[in-house]
């Protein structure tokens, strides 16, 4: 599908497009606003790539190729060793040139190269000279063969073809090891390199796992690369530097380059890292069950509080005791009024009410922002939905003389909404930390008319876009999505800028 | 069942010819992966003059993957659990298919010569191990007596 370059014309064809329809409505004029940012960021790129599987093989092989230039060694070789710095060349080339390779060999458990012309070459002459027409015993099946089915690496230890095959095949598909599998030998850490296993895997099925394994191990150990976290995507990002900002899949999916969550824009990785993991938190569930439920001072049974009535009288059949929410004490003595506690002053009673108090209100602070990100999370899922509705309504369009690309602007419309809901849903996370300061309520502003902007979008969207002319709908459409764009942006750059300034204070 | 392996055969009768001294080990009549093993008390140890009875079981996958075996006579030790499961690496990660049935129970019979209370599986054991070895090494000939004496 050619659908990316089809919205870039799309965005082109919008600014023409704006140019001649000269609009100067209030909406409008506020678009243009915020220019600069636009350009800031535009000026400010960040360059990637996406490559496939087989461009990662190749670029692991540029790497090696770029090693092997100023060392001459095996090519597996060098990618264990590049695998052991964690693909970091300098530091290789360091260790190498500075100290003792064979000790570094050693360190990353590979067959000295330099040991391999040398060592080979005497055991088989041994091996030939003691038995005459050569013949071993393989110390995995116990089978005497002839020396031809026997293969091992430099460490000298020896099994036959087909014991190396099952072994290789063990490791490979029932252990998911491929960068670090050791020679077959009890004790033995000498890796096996990747032409020992192509050559000893008959079965193509598991040298392609093998492979996988290898690139697998390639792009984690390798900070400028990330697998796309899509489930069904096998694409890599490469990049330039380690940022925290958008990259976008050849599947479509928008992720953010440092932690490989969605898109989070304005909050930063540890901040969104730290609330996923509140979230994730039971503890969180625990707390609501303590702060919104008691347990009756009789039988234990647990009562949740349902009405604005502080008489308690406990839902278990057998007990039914009577008692006071608020001290927990025997209802009897609270006399006729109904709503009010009149033993609530007593210390014991309000040092009790005190703690629970702040743990409910930190709780419900904590469930204001969740249900606001949630909220987001939920509609920016209903929002992909949009995508098929305004294709109908696309095709609708056209059937009424408009072209292909004029009705592209409703595609577009769905795009800056996800865009709006994703970074509503963010700014929840970034307002739940925010300590109140000047800069805090601008935001909190900001926020506010973006919430407000996208709202009218989507219910626009939603609703009222049938029931009117469709010449009219294109103006209006692009209007509202331009301003949410630009409130999105504007929320954007004040929250960038607060880090720039350091504006901004968390709580913890 | 699919047939036996060569290598099970060979080395099931390569144990039979030369037997590793102090054990024994036979397999089942029914079952030619299970084994019933005796070992007895190493010398100079706290488990001497006891028989120790093992099952050892070779699975599927062997010699790819290790052999099960466990203590069926109760031993104290440190790296042996209530269960009588065994806390040795080449049963675990450190297993190769060049290693035998032969060489596990080797490695055995050496693991009751010299406890090994630093990577425990029995962690009351392996903690009066540490702080009173001779409080250990009595309660370990005691279980001996107790229970791997006269017992076949
Ligand atoms: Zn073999
Ligand atoms: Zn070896
Ligand atoms: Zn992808
Ligand atoms: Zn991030
Ligand atoms: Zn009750
Ligand atoms: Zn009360």
């Amino acid at each position: 599908m050619d659908s990316d370059e089809d919205i870039m014309y799309d965005d082109d064809y919008d600014d023409s497009g704006n140019e001649s329809s000269g609009d100067d409505d209030v909406e409008f004029a506020m678009v243009e606003e915020p220019n600069n940012p636009k350009e800031r960021q535009e000026l400010d790129e960040y360059p990637y790539e996406v490559l496939t599987t087989e461009q990662i093989l190749q670029h692991m092989n540029e790497c090696m190729k770029e090693v092997n230039i100023v060392v001459e060694m095996p090519s597996t070789v060098i990618r264990m060793l590049l695998n052991h710095f964690r693909w970091d060349k300098e530091k290789l080339m360091e260790r190498y040139y500075d100290g003792d390779p064979e000790k570094l060999f050693t360190e990353a458990h590979v067959a000295s190269p330099f040991a391999k012309m040398a060592v080979p070459a005497k055991i088989a002459k041994k091996e030939h000279r003691r038995t005459g027409p050569s013949v071993e015993e393989c110390e995995i099946c116990l089978s005497t063969l002839p020396s031809s089915v026997m293969s091992g690496l430099e460490c000298g230890h020896r099994f036959c073809v087909s014991c190396w095959a099952e072994y290789l095949t063990t490791k490979i598909m029932s252990e998911g090891i491929g960068q670090t599998i050791s020679c077959a030998a009890h004790n033995c850490e000498i890796l096996i390199d990747d032409a020992t296993v192509m050559k000893l895997v008959p079965d193509a099925k598991v040298r392609l796992k093998y492979q996988h394994l290898i690139t697998n191990s390639f792009v984690e150990c390798n900070r400028l690369l990330r697998w796309c976290p899509s489930p069904d995507c096998s694409s890599v990002i490469r990049v330039q530097h380690v940022e925290s900002r958008p990259v976008t899949c050849r599947c479509g999916h928008t992720f953010c380059f440092a932690c490989g969550n969605n898109w989070h824009e304005p909050v930063r990785c540890t901040l969104l890292r730290k609330w996923i993991k509140k979230c994730d938190d039971d503890s969180e569930t625990s707390n609501w069950i303590a702060a919104n439920t008691k347990e009756c001072p009789k039988c234990k049974a647990t009562i949740e509080k349902d009405g604005g009535c502080n008489h308690m009288v406990c839902k278990n059949s057998h007990c039914k005791t009577e008692f006071c929410w608020v001290c927990l004490g025997p209802w009897e003595p609270h006399g006729t009024s109904w709503y009010n506690c009149n033993r609530y002053d007593e210390d014991e009673a309000r040092a009790a009410r005190d703690a629970q108090e702040r743990s409910r209100a930190a709780l419900q602070r904590y469930l204001f922002y969740c249900n606001r990100y949630m909220n987001h999370m939920q509609s920016l899922r209903l929002e992909h939905k949009h995508y098929a509705t305004v294709k109908e309504k696309m095709e609708e369009m056209q059937q009424h003389n408009m072209s292909w690309i004029e009705v592209q602007f409703l595609k577009k419309a769905v795009d800056i909404l996800c865009q709006c809901r994703q970074t509503l849903m963010y700014t929840y996370v970034f307002a739940y930390y925010l300590k109140k300061n000047n800069q805090s309520v601008i935001f909190e502003d900001n926020q506010r008319d973006l919430e407000t902007a996208t709202e009218k979008l989507s219910e626009y969207l939603e609703r009222d876009i049938t029931q009117e002319n469709l010449v009219d709908i294109k103006q209006k459409v692009q209007d509202k999505y331009r301003y949410c764009d630009s409130r999105r942006r504007v929320l954007a750059e004040h929250v960038y800028e607060g880090y720039d300034k350091e504006w901004w204070e968390y709580n913890d | 069942m699919a047939g036996l392996p060569r290598r099970i055969i060979k080395e099931t009768q390569r144990l039979m010819a030369e037997p590793v001294p102090g054990i024994s080990a036979v397999p089942d009549e029914q079952n030619a992966r299970y084994f019933h093993v005796v070992v007895a008390g190493p010398e100079g140890s706290p488990f001497e003059g006891g028989v120790f009875k093992l099952e050892l079981f070779l699975p599927e996958e062997y010699p790819m993957s290790a052999p099960k075996v466990r203590f069926m006579t109760k031993i104290y030790h440190p790296n042996i659990d209530k269960l009588g499961r065994i806390c040795l690496d080449i049963l675990k990660d450190k297993w190769s298919p060049a290693l035998q049935i032969r060489t596990v129970l080797l490695s055995i019979q050496a693991l009751l010569s010299a406890p090994n209370p630093d990577d425990p599986l029995a962690n009351d054991v392996a903690e009066l191990w540490k702080v009173n070895e001779a409080e250990a090494i009595r309660n370990a000939r005691e279980w001996t007596r107790t229970y791997a004496m006269g017992n076949i």
